[in-house]
């Protein structure tokens, strides 16, 4: 995971679910690349072809509630996005998205489509390249990061039982 | 600042000071998969480096949903389950004619007790908050993680401190107080909420009723509903747990989000109509005919329930127009009502009766409803096309609702009847 995220806001308003981020009769593949030729097909059809490797989506509340699919998150990664900024977030689509390495950010910003923002990760900064406003939030707490940065807790799950190994070893 | 039970356990779990909001990595003292969410957890566990093996102990394994097997897909489901417990030699798996409905199992095979942190591939996980542990329902991702290294990471909730005083009126149950509670905060009143329940009326239920209510938590979004231990819960635990425990409970001046209070003298029998858990109203209001009765579940499908029904069907026949389905939700359950004489009972009442399994509560198989058939059933939720067709209706009742309403062929209030 990089500290510093530069992306292009492409904006979403309240209660995002999960059906609209990949509806179900999609979800006979977990491939995050084929998940995403149809993530928001039926809400926003020319999202496939607008988004941009590094985007960022700015939403309103509740982003992501609905059913605990994996394949939401799975969907957004395939297509590029780079992290979600959300005023609040779902509680199992939080979960799903920290553990399969999408970076997630709770904030109210004010941000238009299309906008440049610049992310401080570790800081805890969104500032806007249109206004050169700067919004504050609460970066994730340590071990979380870690999880985003590994990839994901699959990879950082590895990275704990290798640890053990090479202590058992030694 | 006090602490409430929730931030007691999850700190204990975590070997830290704890507060509600807070995000921290606890240990896991048991971690349940069932054949559904239990396969994407085991392909995730593959993909551990080679020579990795699950904490076997901690593990539980219990096919339950699609048991015994509705078709080829689920027999395969099963399976894997079944090879995944023999190649890691998990003895915590528990094969068709020797278990029953997940929940159920967790509590009568003694891996629940007060002040343990148990998370599981299921929802209806946080049923176990009745004998005061704190469990909630996770992903198969995370259950994979679980059983490799044992911890996980939580955010600690907030709570909802819940007070019921009174005695309850003749049918009402621990069902009726978690249908009042939905009904009044909604299907997200809880979200990301923990409930924790206080007052006589709550001393004085059964374990039985207990789980009912912590049960239905999720219904309300909640992460858990906890009820403080004491020693009805000491001694169902004494000839069946695994291992020591030890009971938390909440400072005296511990933080609520909110309080409720309540009556138990103000709470009727309710029914939840379609199609939310929260769309409740007295069963006496009610007046739907129903094709079918459901009574089992990992809400009402314990000992305790069926004689609560057994009580009302005794010599009686129901109505010839009612299909009734009996699942005892574990093979304990059915041989104790197998003694006490309640399956000689439904037999002769008409009743349909099987062996343990989710079956038709999750609208899987074995008691599907047909376009526009109405259900009356002690399960916990009444979505569109939850037992069946998408017209179907499913409402939602406690055991003696449900045996008098397939008495008389629509849903009413025991009283009326008997
Ligand atoms: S009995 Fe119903 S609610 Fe309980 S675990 Fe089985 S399917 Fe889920």
């Amino acid at each position: 995971m990089k500290e510093i995220i530069e992306g292009r806001v492409i904006k979403f308003g309240d209660n995002v679910d999960t059906d609209q981020i990949i509806p179900a009769e999609f979800l006979t593949t977990g491939d995050p690349k084929e998940l995403a030729k149809n993530a928001f097909i039926k809400v926003r059809p020319e999202f496939h072809d607008i988004v941009q490797e590094g985007d960022v989506i700015v939403a309103g509340r509740n982003f992501g509630c609905g059913s605990s699919r994996e394949h939401a998150p799975r969907a957004l990664m395939g297509a590029g996005i780079s992290c979600v900024v959300a005023k609040s977030f779902a509680r199992i689509f939080f979960r799903n998205s920290i553990n399969l390495g999408l970076t997630l950010i709770e904030c109210d910003v004010d941000a238009n489509e299309g906008d440049e923002l610049l992310i401080d990760l570790k800081g805890g900064t969104i500032k806007s390249r249109r206004t050169e406003e700067v919004f504050e939030f609460k970066p994730l707490p340590p071990f979380l990061l870690k999880i985003v940065e590994k990839g994901g807790l699959i990879e950082y799950v590895k990275e704990v039982l290798n640890e053990k190994n090479s202590h058992n070893a030694r | 600042m006090g602490k409430t039970i929730s931030e007691k356990i999850i700190g204990n779990k975590a070997e830290a000071n704890v507060e509600a909001s807070e995000i921290v990595e606890a240990k896991v003292d048991y971690v349940m998969v069932n054949d559904v969410t239990g396969l994407p957890a085991f392909e995730q566990f593959e993909k551990f480096p080679k020579g990795t093996k699950p904490l076997k102990e901690k593990i539980v394994l219990i096919p339950d949903h699609y048991i015994p097997n509705k078709d080829i897909a689920s027999a395969e489901q099963a399976k894997k389950m079944r090879e995944f417990a023999k190649k890691y030699e998990i003895k915590n798996y528990y094969e068709v004619g020797r278990g029953g409905v997940c929940h159920q199992l967790m509590i009568e095979k003694g891996f629940v007790a007060p002040g343990r942190l148990i998370v599981g591939a299921d929802s209806h996980t946080c049923s176990y908050g009745a004998l005061g542990a704190f469990s909630t329902g996770i992903g198969s991702t995370e259950a994979a993680a679980v059983m490799a290294i044992g911890k996980l990471w939580l955010k600690v909730p907030e709570s909802i401190k819940i007070t019921i005083n009174g005695k309850l009126d003749k049918y009402v149950y621990g069902k009726d107080i978690i249908l009042q509670v939905i009904g009044d905060i909604g299907v997200e009143g809880a979200l990301y909420q923990a409930m924790e329940y206080y007052g006589n009326t709550i001393e004085n239920l059964t374990l039985s009723d207990r789980i009912s209510i912590s049960n239905m938590a999720i219904e309300a979004g909640g992460k858990a509903g906890i009820i403080p231990p004491d020693d009805k819960v000491f001694e169902y635990l004494s000839d069946r747990v695994i291992g020591n425990y030890n009971p938390v409970y909440a400072d005296k001046d511990a933080y609520y989000i909110d309080e409720l209070e309540y009556d138990a003298e103000d709470i009727p029998p309710l029914v939840a109509k379609p199609f939310l858990p929260s769309n409740t109203a007295p069963a006496s209001e009610v007046d739907v005919k129903i094709d079918q009765a459901y009574l089992g579940s990992c809400t009402n499908g314990r000992i305790e329930d069926l004689r609560i029904a057994a009580d009302i069907l005794k010599g009686r026949k129901i109505n010839s127009e009612v299909r009734m389905l009996v699942v005892p939700a574990s093979k304990e359950v059915f041989n104790q009502a197998l003694q006490e004489g309640l399956i000689d009972i439904f037999e002769k009442a008409d009743c349909f009766v099987c062996g343990p399994t989710c079956g038709a509560c999750l609208g899987g198989y074995m008691g599907i409803l047909a376009d526009g058939e109405k259900c009356v059933a002690t399960t916990n939720r009444n979505f569109i096309g939850r037992m069946g067709h998408k017209n179907s209706e499913v409402y939602l009742a406690n055991p003696a609702v449900v045996a008098a309403s397939a008495l008389e062929g629509r849903i009413v209030d025991p009283k009326e009847v008997l």
